[in-house]
């Protein structure tokens, strides 16, 4: 079946879209802090969704398309961010922008996807829950390693950090990041994954290498996890031990299943509802959009109601968490993915005989 | 570089229990041969053992030559043995299509590198998966269905549907666990049918494991009678058949008189 | 040359250290043996539990054993709560899904306890000063009211599941869930009463860790809680008394630890140790393989 003429045809088309829209974002990430066209809060909002969607979309390659529990993000976070720390501040001494600075970043990766292979042996023998506590003990093993290195400064933190993450260039990590993981997905490597998710057994006898999956799961996730922490750093200039705790692998793991699992487009949607709803949860944002209430109603609630907002506003995002494991235990997009991410052959897939009509 | 299986000696022990006991088999390229005996008499852990799920404790396995013992289960795949379940293990939340073309990654032709920036190569590859797996659906009827759930579909569809994934990986053996499960009587017809077919059609040696006697009987040119992890006959289904240690180990042993 | 009063002294230690994990891990093992689950929040519920102690002893002037009475039974109450809401529609959801919302049930308690009380506390001196001295190793009347209580509810819970018709009914459960209720048990009861057994015993923990290590926070149940969760998952999870023997080993290994070494290095050695357990024995101490029909 040789449709590979009429695929071209439409593939050429929508090649340049993508191309386009991503170029746009490119664009539009440079000009928003260069003008200014929104205050700075909102772009730092919109630097920590960016990063935040790298870490939530990696972490689903290993959680959500192959199924496993691991805990253990935080970690790799972790080394990808004093990686490139120390390198941007001991090695390469950068006191600003400079073409340095993604080498420090691919390095933090690197690093970090070096130790994603450590991890992904002892999946090979365990089950899921059993792997919880592997990368648990990955997680507290780094950080009582970097709290006993003093050229890491052990606990009392890295500082110094120039702040060179930059929104331009989290936008180009972000879309890295996607394209990567999208390609890895849809193809054969992709559908072995699945197939572990499903049935690893079932996967190994029909001649999928489980363990090069597995192998590769965790190397590609952890390296992007690496890379998110590099760009962390380097934005809050100052890094501990205590940052990357297991109270940040849990919210990146609530990231993931509050999108949905298996889902790019789930990643985005819960990258970006947990820091909205973190940011937007506060008394000054009511305050502000409740402004135009006349005077004593608005006292009232700006008193008994909004104050108390940034103490009850940590417990909304699990409580919408809970919610959604109710009504859809996979999550908001679980399973299901925006159709810009999926490839036209498995579009096609759906429209073939009975389907009829546009995907 | 036909298909030829040859097993000796294989024993294989949990813990203390002995679940197969010195079994050996040869089966000549393009034979169709049966399986049977009682529950627990260590059928499907013969196919465990074939494909890899357990490593035989004692003796060796050959497909044309290579040992199998030892080897993990996709290499074994690799090698052209593919199997389906007793209780049928589909990947369910796949799509049928997708389930047959997962186990197309034996065939894989490219590298991650070029699967990441979408060669020619890869693209050449993926087209020929898509349509390789198409074809096997058509060839069994399940093309309607390809971009169903799995799990969505009638049982009969699903045995089918594993049968096609099993081919998918272009084996030269294939073995069939209770194919016939829990059919009815004309369900077993069209299964005798269509196993018949499948071995013809692609050309494989096929060993298959079954309680419906009228099956295997009806379609298998030879059949090992298994009681205990030992086998205790072998023969033409006609000798099977008469064959009264056969009889014992199913009905029990003959009474005086009987 | 190594002390014996000093390694007697730290056996102390360990063994207290290790009934409170004990406490915990016992309410780990019972949920995941009727129900396959992983409750994630239990680590959060002991933290309830110290706060509901400090409530009762400090804020209403409780003695001790109306205290901790107090707090065994509010997180007893509190578990099956949590249970029916959270958990119970879940049943037949795919389990990690189940798994998540106990996650997710933990930040909540977490910021709940946070919203109200937004800093650690110290709970004040509230037994006598008591030691005793035996063959030079010191007792403090603290020690031995944790270890002997800690003991006396493992008993308890001992006979009550292997002895009464609830625990028989807990047992039952474990082994399988769907013939279960056609034999007239009642299977919905039965789960929440072994929620809240479970958070119960957590609820004590969180007293008398309150108690021994007097300062609470919100956070506290986090590190304690996996480290429970691990002692149960290498005594064999499931198993009862292997999360008992798990729990005296993590105890154990962490006293011994912080003896020896720097404290930054107890968590990592702590837990690198019981890795290599688990990749020796990878079901536990007392696992069972659930063997799987291929």
């Amino acid at each position: 079946m040789r449709a590979i003429q009429d695929l071209l045809g439409r593939r050429m088309p929508r090649r340049m879209f993508l191309l386009a829209i991503v170029a746009a974002g490119l664009a539009l990430s440079w000009a928003i802090p260069h003008g200014n066209w929104v205050n700075k809060y909102i772009q730092m909002i919109l630097v920590f969704i960016g990063i935040n969607i790298i870490l939530a979309s990696s972490l689903n390659l290993v959680n959500g398309y192959m199924g496993e529990f691991s805990v253990g993000h935080a970690g790799f976070m972790a080394v990808g961010a004093y990686m490139s720390s120390v390198l941007t501040l001991k090695v390469f001494h950068l006191t600003g922008p400079s073409a340095l600075f993604p080498v420090a970043i691919l390095a933090g990766g690197l690093a970090a996807g070096l130790c994603g292979l450590l991890v992904a042996f002892p999946s090979f023998r365990t089950r899921g829950d059993y792997l919880a506590i592997v990368t648990l003990a990955f997680l507290m093993i780094v950080k009582s390693v970097i709290e006993n290195i003093p050229y890491l400064e052990g606990a009392s933190g890295l500082v110094g950090m120039k702040r060179l993450t930059t929104l331009p260039w989290v936008y180009f990590w972000m879309v890295l990041t996607l394209w990567t993981l999208r390609n890895f997905i849809y193809s054969t490597y992709g559908r072995g994954i699945l197939a572990i998710r499903e049935d690893e057994l079932a996967a190994d006898i029909m001649g999928v290498d489980t363990r090069r999956v597995k192998v590769l799961v965790f190397v590609v996730s952890s390296f992007f996890a690496g890379v998110a922490g590099g760009l962390y750093a380097h934005y809050l200039q100052f890094i501990s031990p205590r940052s990357f705790d297991i109270l940040k692998s849990t919210d990146i793991i609530l990231m993931v299943y509050l999108g949905g699992i298996a889902s790019l487009g789930g990643s985005i949607l819960g990258a970006t509802l947990y820091q909205v709803l973190m940011e937007v949860l506060r008394p000054g944002t009511f305050n502000q959009a409740f402004s135009w209430l006349p005077d004593p109603a608005f006292q009232w609630l700006s008193d008994r109601v909004f104050s108390h907002l940034d103490v009850w506003r940590m417990m909304i995002l699990p409580l919408l968490l809970i919610l959604v494991m109710l009504f859809r235990p996979r999550g908001i997009m679980g399973l299901r993915e925006l159709p810009i991410f999926v490839p036209l052959r498995d579009i096609q897939e759906r429209r073939k005989p009975g389907r009829g009509g546009e995907p | 570089m036909s298909g030829r299986l040859e097993a000796r000696g294989v024993t294989h022990m949990f813990g203390g229990l002995r679940a197969v006991d010195d079994w050996s088999i040869v089966l000549e390229p393009g034979e169709l041969v049966g399986l049977i005996g009682p529950n627990g008499a260590g059928k499907s852990t013969v196919f465990n053992l074939i494909t890899g799920v357990y490593r035989a404790t004692r003796g060796s396995i050959r497909f044309d030559g290579v040992e199998l013992v030892g080897r993990r289960s996709n290499r074994i795949a690799a090698c052209g043995i593919a199997r389906t379940f007793q209780g049928i293990r589909l990947f369910k939340d796949l799509t049928v299509l997708d389930n047959v073309r997962v186990a197309h990654y034996v065939k894989m032709r490219y590298s991650l590198m070029e699967a990441l920036f979408r060669t020619g190569r890869y693209h050449g590859a993926e087209d020929r998966v898509v349509g390789h797996s198409r074809e096997l659906l058509e060839a069994f009827g399940l093309a309607e269905y390809a971009a169903e759930r799995a799990s969505s579909l009638p049982y009969g569809q699903q045995r089918r549907l594993e049968i096609a994934r099993a081919l998918a990986t272009e084996p030269r053996l294939l073995l069939l666990d209770e194919p016939a499960a829990g059919m009815n009587p004309n369900e077993v017809g069209r299964m005798m049918e269509f196993i018949s077919w499948v071995r013809r059609e692609y050309r494989l040696t096929v060993l298959l494991i079954e309680h419906q006697m009228r099956l295997v009987m009806g379609i298998c040119e030879r059949i090992q009678v298994l009681d205990f992890g030992a086998t205790i006959a072998q023969g033409t289904p006609d000798e099977i058949r008469n064959n009264q240690r056969v009889l014992e180990a199913y009905l029990g042993p003959a009474e005086e008189g009987e | 040359m190594i002390d014996l009063r000093y390694v007697l002294q730290q056996a102390l230690n360990a063994l207290q250290l290790g009934s409170i994990y004990a406490l915990i891990a016992l309410g780990y093992t019972m949920v995941y043996g009727v129900l396959t689950m992983i409750n994630f929040a239990h680590g959060d519920v002991f933290m309830v539990g110290a706060f509901l102690f400090f409530t009762a002893s400090v804020l209403l002037h409780l003695p001790f054993v109306p205290a901790l009475l107090f707090a065994m039974i509010g997180t007893a109450m509190l578990g099956a709560a949590i249970e029916r809401i959270a958990y119970k529609p879940l049943r037949s959801a795919p389990r990690v899904s189940a798994i998540i919302t106990a996650l997710a049930v933990g930040i909540f308690l977490e910021s709940a306890i946070l919203a109200v009380n937004p800093y650690p506390r110290s709970i004040p001196q509230l037994l006598p000063d008591t030691t005793w001295s035996f063959g030079g190793v010191s007792f403090s009347l603290l020690q031995v009211l944790v270890i002997s209580l800690s003991l006396g509810l493992m008993v308890v819970l001992d006979i009550v599941v292997y002895h009464t018709r609830v625990g028989m009914a807990m047992r039952a459960i474990s082994w399988d869930r769907t013939i279960v209720p056609l034999m007239g048990v009642p299977v919905n009861l039965i789960i929440t009463f072994t929620f809240a057994l479970g958070a119960g015993l957590a609820g004590a923990a969180g007293s008398m860790y309150a108690l021994a290590y007097p300062v609470i926070d919100p956070y506290m149940g986090v590190m304690v809680g996996w480290k429970a969760f691990i002692a149960a998952v290498v005594g064999g999870i499931g198993n009862i008394r292997g999360a008992m023997i798990g729990a005296f080993l993590l105890g154990g290994v962490e006293i011994l630890v912080a003896a020896f070494l720097p404290s930054t290095y107890r968590d990592f050695v702590a837990f690198s140790l019981l890795l290599a357990l688990l990749v020796l024995r990878p079901h536990g101490i007392l696992g069972k393989a659930r063997p799987q029909k291929v």
